[in-house]
C-alpha cells in the first residue's frame, strides 16, 4: 500500500479520495465553521503542529520527526500534535481570550473507516463557560453542518441505565458489565482480565451504548467517570464524576470536551499518572509540556471550557459517507 | 511459533485460535478518543469453515499459523486418503476425509487443485472452478426438449448429483461449476 510508489500503481491511485463536488461542500462548511466563531468574536489561532513535548495520554501515540536547526550538530526530536490543547492553554494563560483552532492533527496507528492518522480538528476554548454551556455551543456548531437536529443531554450514568440496563455504573462490578455484554449477544472479548471493571465498562459503552446514541439527534453524554477525567475538573457534587462530555451523532463520537482543570499541581499529577501508566504498560514515555505547567503556575488558566471536534467525521455524517476518506482530498493511503 | 500482535492484524492473516488455524476476513479498530483500543475481528476457522467474531484488546498477541495455499495435482484416493502431488517438486501430500469432505465429489484425477496446507498437511482443498464429468445415471429424458426448460437429477462419475436439462443422457459429459454445484453446459 504505502510503499507502492511505482508509476503503474500511481496511475490507479493519483485521483482524490473525495469527489470534487464533496470538496466544494467541504470548502463551504469550513468557511461556515470559521464564520460561526468569527461572528462570536472567537479568535482563530494557528498553533504549531510541532512541539518538543507530547501528550502523555496512555492511548495516544504522537508521531515524531527529527528537526535540524542551524548551529547544532545533532537533530532534535519534535512531536506532531495530537490536538492543539497545550499551546492553546498557554495562550489562554497569556490572556488570549476565546480562541479556536481549525487544522490538522496526527494520531499514529489510527486507521479505520472512522480514523485517519492525519485528520482535521476543530478545537475551541470559551472563557467562563460551564460544561452545559459548552455542550450547547458544541451542538450548535454541529448544527451548522448537519442542520437543525434536536439536541439531547444525557449523563453517562443515565445512558448506562437507559441503554444497557445498568442502574449505577459507577458502583457496578466487572461481572455485571460482562453479563451485560453477554445479554446483548456481543462477540467474545479476548485479552481483558475478568476483574478489570474499567475496561469492561468501556466495552459496554463502545459496543452496547454508543451505537444507540445520537439517532436522528445530537446526543451530549456528560459526566464521564473521574478516572477518565483527562484534564477535566472533577465534579464538586460527586467525586466519581468528571466535568467531561462527548457528543454523538448516529453512534459516532464527534467531540470531546471539558470544563477545564485549572490547578497546575493537579494537572502535573495527572500527567505523572499517565506517564506511570505508560511505563507500566511498556509504552514509550514522552517529554511533558513543562511550558504549559509553567503557564498554569505563573499566570493561571482562566475558568473556561474547551472542546475538540472531529471535522472529517462531521462532514462524513453530512454526506452519509461510509468512511472518512470520502470527504478528504487524499487519505493516508494515497497521500 | 511466532506470535502476531493485533497491531499487525489484516485481512488474510492466518493465526491459531483454540488450536485451530483461522483466517482473518475483517478487522476493524475501535479507538475511543480517550481509552483502550480494541480490534473487532471476523475470522474463518479454516478447518470447520465457520466464521466467528471476537473482540481483541489491542496489543494482545496470538500465535501465527503456518498456513499456505499451494497448487497441487490430485492423484488418487486409496480408500482412506486423497493423494496430491506438487508437479514441480514431485512432493506428495495426503489429505484426510475431513479436508476433502465438501469437495471430494468434484475431485478428478490429474486436475490441479488449490490445497491449503497447515504445518505441511492439507486441511482444505479447492477443486478447479469448472470440471467435466460423465453422467452415469439419469432418467431417460425427452429427446425434443432442447430448450432446457425442465430439469432432472443426474448422478456423475464421482458421485456428484446435479440438476441437468431433460435432454442429457447417460454417457454424456457435462461441465459443472464446483462452487455452486450447478450444471453449466454439455461438454464438447
Amino acid at each position: 500500500m504505502q510503499n507502492d510508489l511505482t508509476l503503474e500503481h500511481a496511475k490507479r491511485n493519483w485521483r482524490p479520495c473525495a469527489k470534487i463536488e464533496t470538496l466544494q461542500k467541504r470548502s463551504q462548511w469550513l468557511r461556515q465553521l470559521r464564520a460561526f466563531f468569527y461572528a462570536r468574536e472567537v479568535m482563530e489561532v494557528d498553533t504549531p503542529m510541532l512541539s518538543q513535548s507530547a501528550t502523555p495520554d496512555r492511548h495516544l501515540d504522537s508521531l515524531k520527526t527529527a528537526v535540524r536547526l542551524p548551529g547544532q550538530s545533532s537533530t532534535h526530536i519534535y512531536y506532531l500534535h495530537t490536538s492543539p490543547e497545550y499551546p492553546m492553554k498557554r495562550l489562554l494563560c497569556a490572556g488570549s481570550g476565546d480562541i479556536f483552532y481549525l487544522g490538522k492533527v496526527f494520531r499514529n496507528g489510527d486507521l479505520s473507516p472512522r480514523h485517519q492518522v492525519e485528520f482535521t480538528m476543530l478545537e475551541w476554548y470559551r472563557l467562563g463557560f460551564s460544561l452545559a454551556e459548552m455542550m450547547q455551543e458544541t451542538a450548535e456548531v454541529i448544527q451548522v453542518v448537519l442542520g437543525n437536529l434536536p439536541i439531547e443531554v444525557l449523563t453517562y450514568q443515565q445512558a448506562f441505565l437507559q441503554y444497557a440496563n445498568l442502574a449505577n455504573i459507577h458502583n457496578a462490578t466487572a461481572a455485571e458489565c460482562r453479563a451485560c455484554l453477554r445479554a446483548f449477544n456481543l462477540p467474545e472479548v479476548v485479552g481483558v482480565e475478568a476483574d478489570d471493571k474499567a475496561l469492561w465498562e468501556q466495552l459496554v459503552l463502545t459496543e452496547v451504548i454508543e451505537p444507540q446514541l445520537g439517532v436522528d439527534r445530537i446526543t451530549c453524554l456528560s459526566h464521564y467517570p473521574a478516572r477518565e477525567a483527562a484534564l477535566a475538573q472533577i465534579s464538586t457534587g460527586n467525586p466519581q464524576e468528571a466535568l467531561r462530555f462527548e457528543v454523538f451523532v448516529h453512534g459516532m463520537e464527534l467531540a470531546n470536551g471539558y470544563q477545564e482543570l485549572q490547578e497546575a499541581g493537579a494537572t502535573h499529577r495527572r500527567f505523572q499518572q499517565s506517564l506511570q501508566q505508560r511505563q507500566a504498560d511498556g509504552v514509550e514515555t514522552v517529554p511533558l509540556d513543562n511550558r504549559l505547567l509553567a503557564g498554569l503556575t505563573d499566570a493561571g488558566l482562566p475558568a473556561c471550557s474547551g472542546v475538540a471536534l472531529g471535522v472529517d467525521r462531521l462532514f462524513s455524517l453530512a454526506i452519509g459517507a461510509h468512511q472518512l476518506s470520502e470527504v478528504m482530498t487524499f487519505s493516508i493511503e494515497n497521500a | 511459533m511466532a506470535s502476531v500482535s493485533t497491531n499487525e492484524f489484516k485481512n488474510g492473516l492466518k493465526f491459531l485460535m483454540d488450536g485451530q488455524p483461522c483466517n482473518i476476513v475483517d478487522n476493524q479498530i475501535v479507538q475511543p478518543g480517550k481509552g483502550q483500543a480494541f480490534n473487532r475481528v471476523k475470522f474463518r476457522n479454516l478447518i470447520t469453515g465457520r466464521v466467528l467474531e471476537k473482540t481483541f484488546k489491542s496489543g494482545e498477541k496470538v500465535e501465527a499459523a503456518d498456513v499456505m495455499d499451494t497448487d497441487l495435482q490430485y492423484l488418487y484416493n486409496d480408500g482412506e486418503f486423497w493423494h496430491f502431488m506438487d508437479p514441480a517438486t514431485f512432493d506428495q501430500y495426503q489429505a484426510s476425509e475431513a479436508a476433502v469432505a465438501d469437495v471430494q465429489k468434484w475431485l478428478i484425477e490429474q486436475d490441479m487443485c488449490t490445497v491449503t496446507l497447515w504445518n505441511g498437511d492439507p486441511i482444505s482443498v479447492m477443486p478447479p472452478k469448472q470440471v467435466v464429468l460423465e453422467v452415469v445415471e439419469t432418467d431417460p429424458g425427452l429427446k425434443g426438449d432442447t430448450a432446457g426448460t425442465g430439469g432432472k437429477p443426474a448422478t456423475l462419475s464421482t458421485g456428484a448429483v446435479v440438476q441437468v436439462p431433460l435432454f442429457i443422457q447417460i454417457g454424456e459429459k457435462v461441465i459443472c461449476n464446483t462452487q455452486t454445484g450447478d450444471y453449466i453446459s454439455r461438454a464438447k
